[in-house]
């Protein structure tokens, strides 16, 4: 079923009707190109103006359409000889995060044409039933240590990392607490710190707080223009800040959590552009411009020694947060 | 009891930390009602008693001066670091009010220019790099500042080889600076793999009640020794968001020090009246240093008689101020 956001309702509604007078063409055969190609151009137009500015909230709305390319997507398009890899080795396999190693496709003279790769990324469901198994994209301890002992191994074995970043937060559960959520977080984050090979995060949808922080300690951090970073919900923020949850589109708006915005905060290095429109209504332009700027990264990160990959990352997060001097009196 | 005979200083001498207001006379500059066992208890017993409840042992919060003094050896000068070092609105940030006021405020009320203060102090006559949390400032939670004050804390602590020591009590990362926030759990994490890669020196994580969110998604949790103080709330998620995801009540005694313990989330639980005595002794063990006798005894011994907190057999004369 096609999610409809409300901002876009006015394209919807119009590509309806374009389809709807091609359908008279086809079956009455008359000419009606003429109106088509006029309502084609004002969808365009119409695109191009509600995209072009749109407000934080309705990039958070479009960072969680279930209709966005998800960690499996960009996995089958960009990569061969996927393996899913499973488990903590401590009796848990979360099913909200996805590992694996692969192959970066061959598209000819590319550094990354066919090099290996691990591969870890929160999964989020399409429908209920997939969703109940993702549990929404929210890791519990499990899910962090799966994606830690994928890291280690791909140090190990001099394999660089891919994540992708996707999740409303790291899952605030019971038994997410009882298995230790804030150790879990806290142990990849210092060890992705410590990681002596190229890591490349992709924020591509919603980065929720510690639970994308976790799988994001990188040398490089890309965002799509559409998705989100922030340190907390714009509805959990609202709860704490204005005691209602309904304030959200003001909170998205304090918060600058969009990807120009973190562009500017200095805590990614490049945003990919989505088409008019939005990932979610052109999957497979998105994920192959994802593609082109994951191998630009890391193409610049081969050359580096283990020890200059360690000390970049580093500094990139040491430069992190702004601070004056003022005496106290 | 009967106090007949007695003059009025022996009998205050039983009396200590209780007191018995008449109903419906709040005296908040004299008394303080404990929120454990209910019994009013003397301001000046309780600071006297390191704000532990002479009755019941209720951990109340204490200052951060106070904690670094406590911490410290007696007769031993702390050196302060970054004292100068203030936020900046980089967001632009305004809810209710405007971060930059919020800033203000809590800088006349605690005198400090953020929720964090940082020290080179001497415990068991080690030097080390110690910091501890104001939760008075904004919930003592951790922006910009507080990050970097805790990242040149662990930095410091690897280019002197000095042990760190940080004492936590933080809600988690402060909203009014977004996403930079979050990226000072990243840029504290970092320093720390470097104080115990290149330096191999010990860091010792204390929890206080509150340490949640993205402090404890962070350098709180990564301590070689973590220890709590009894009763603190400790967890990823504040039990309120749990509550609202999961539909249901908490389980009696959910995210506190006690239960950390039982899952194996922290070292151990040490009261505040034995916390200084149990660093000595784990540091200088860590450190292959010689055994060092410390008195953890409380200041006032007769207040304490009684709470189970305070069941320690008397030692030799008192080091601690």
């Amino acid at each position: 079923m096609d999610v409809v956001l409300d901002f876009e309702r006015p394209i919807v509604e119009l590509q309806k009707r374009i389809d709807q007078l091609r359908e008279l063409q086809d079956s009455n055969g008359v000419d009606l190109s003429a109106s088509i190609s006029e309502l084609e151009h004002q969808a365009v137009k119409l695109q191009a103006r509600i995209f072009a500015q749109l407000s934080p909230w309705q990039r958070t709305l479009i960072a969680r359409h279930p209709g966005r390319p998800f960690t499996m997507d960009y996995v089958n398009a960009l990569f061969t000889e996927w393996n899913e890899l499973h488990g903590d080795r401590a009796g848990h396999d979360d099913q909200a995060i996805i590992t694996g190693m692969a192959r970066f496709r061959t598209i000819g003279d590319d550094p990354c044409d066919g090099m290996p790769v691990v591969i870890i990324g929160h999964q989020k469901g399409r429908n209920t039933r997939e969703n109940i198994k993702r549990n929404f994209g929210m890791a519990r301890p499990d899910g962090y240590r799966k994606a830690l002992r994928l890291m280690k191994l791909a140090d190990r074995f001099d394999m660089p990392i891919l994540t992708f970043i996707d999740t409303p937060g790291a899952y605030p559960g019971i038994d997410a607490e009882e298995r230790g959520q804030a150790e879990a977080i806290a142990r990849n984050i210092i060890e992705m710190a410590r990681l002596n090979v190229p890591v490349v995060a992709v924020v591509s949808g919603e980065g929720g707080s510690g639970g994308a922080l976790a799988i994001g300690v990188a040398n490089r951090v890309l965002m799509l223009e559409n998705s989100v970073y922030s340190v907390i919900s714009p509805e959990g923020c609202a709860a704490i800040l204005w005691r209602d949850r309904a304030e959200g589109p003001r909170a998205a708006e304090a918060l600058k959590i969009t990807g120009p915005d973190c562009l500017e905060l200095g805590v990614v290095d490049e945003v990919v552009s989505e088409p008019w429109g939005g990932a979610h209504r052109h999957r497979k332009a998105t994920i192959e411009a994802v593609g082109q700027a994951v191998r630009k990264h890391f193409s610049d990160l081969l050359g580096l020694t283990r020890q200059e990959l360690r000390t970049t990352r580093y500094d990139r997060f040491r430069a992190m947060g702004p601070v004056v001097e003022r005496p106290l009196a | 009891m009967s106090n007949e005979g007695r003059r009025w200083f022996e009998q205050r001498k039983e009396f200590v930390g209780r007191a018995r207001p008449a109903e419906g006379q709040d005296t908040p500059d004299l008394l303080t009602r404990c929120p454990s066992c209910n019994e009013p208890v003397y301001n000046e017993a309780l600071a006297e008693n390191k704000q532990v409840c002479p009755l019941c042992g209720h951990h109340f919060r204490l200052g951060a001066m106070k904690r670094l003094e406590l911490l410290c050896d007696p007769d031993t000068t702390p050196v302060h670091h970054d004292d100068a070092l203030a936020p900046v609105d980089a967001l632009g940030f305004v809810d209710s009010k405007p971060y930059g006021k919020r800033i203000e405020v809590a800088r006349s009320k605690t005198g400090r220019n953020d929720a964090f203060v940082s020290i080179t102090g001497r415990v068991g006559g080690i030097d080390c790099e110690i910091g501890c949390f104001d939760f008075r400032y904004m919930g003592g939670s951790m922006g910009s500042v507080v990050g970097e004050l805790i990242t040149r804390l662990f930095e410091r602590a690897a280019e002197h080889e000095r042990p760190a020591i940080v004492i936590s009590a933080s809600g988690g990362a402060r909203m009014q600076e977004g996403v930079l926030s979050l990226m000072q759990m990243a840029k504290t994490c970092a320093a720390l793999a470097r104080l115990q890669d290149e330096a191999g020196m010990p860091y010792i994580s204390v929890l206080t009640h509150p340490t949640t969110g993205g402090v404890a998604a962070s350098f709180s949790m990564l301590g070689d020794l973590i220890i709590a103080e009894p009763e603190a709330l400790i967890g990823f998620a504040g039990p309120r968001v749990i509550e609202q995801t999961i539909g249901q009540q908490l389980p009696e005694g959910f995210q506190t020090s006690e239960y950390l313990l039982e899952h194996g989330m922290i070292d151990l639980i040490v009261p505040r009246d034995q916390l200084r005595g149990t660093i000595v002794r784990v540091l200088r063990q860590m450190l292959k240093l010689d055994s060092l006798e410390v008195d953890d005894a409380l200041v006032d011994r007769d207040a304490a008689a009684g709470g189970p907190v305070h069941a320690k057999p008397a030692s030799s004369a008192g080091t601690e101020a």
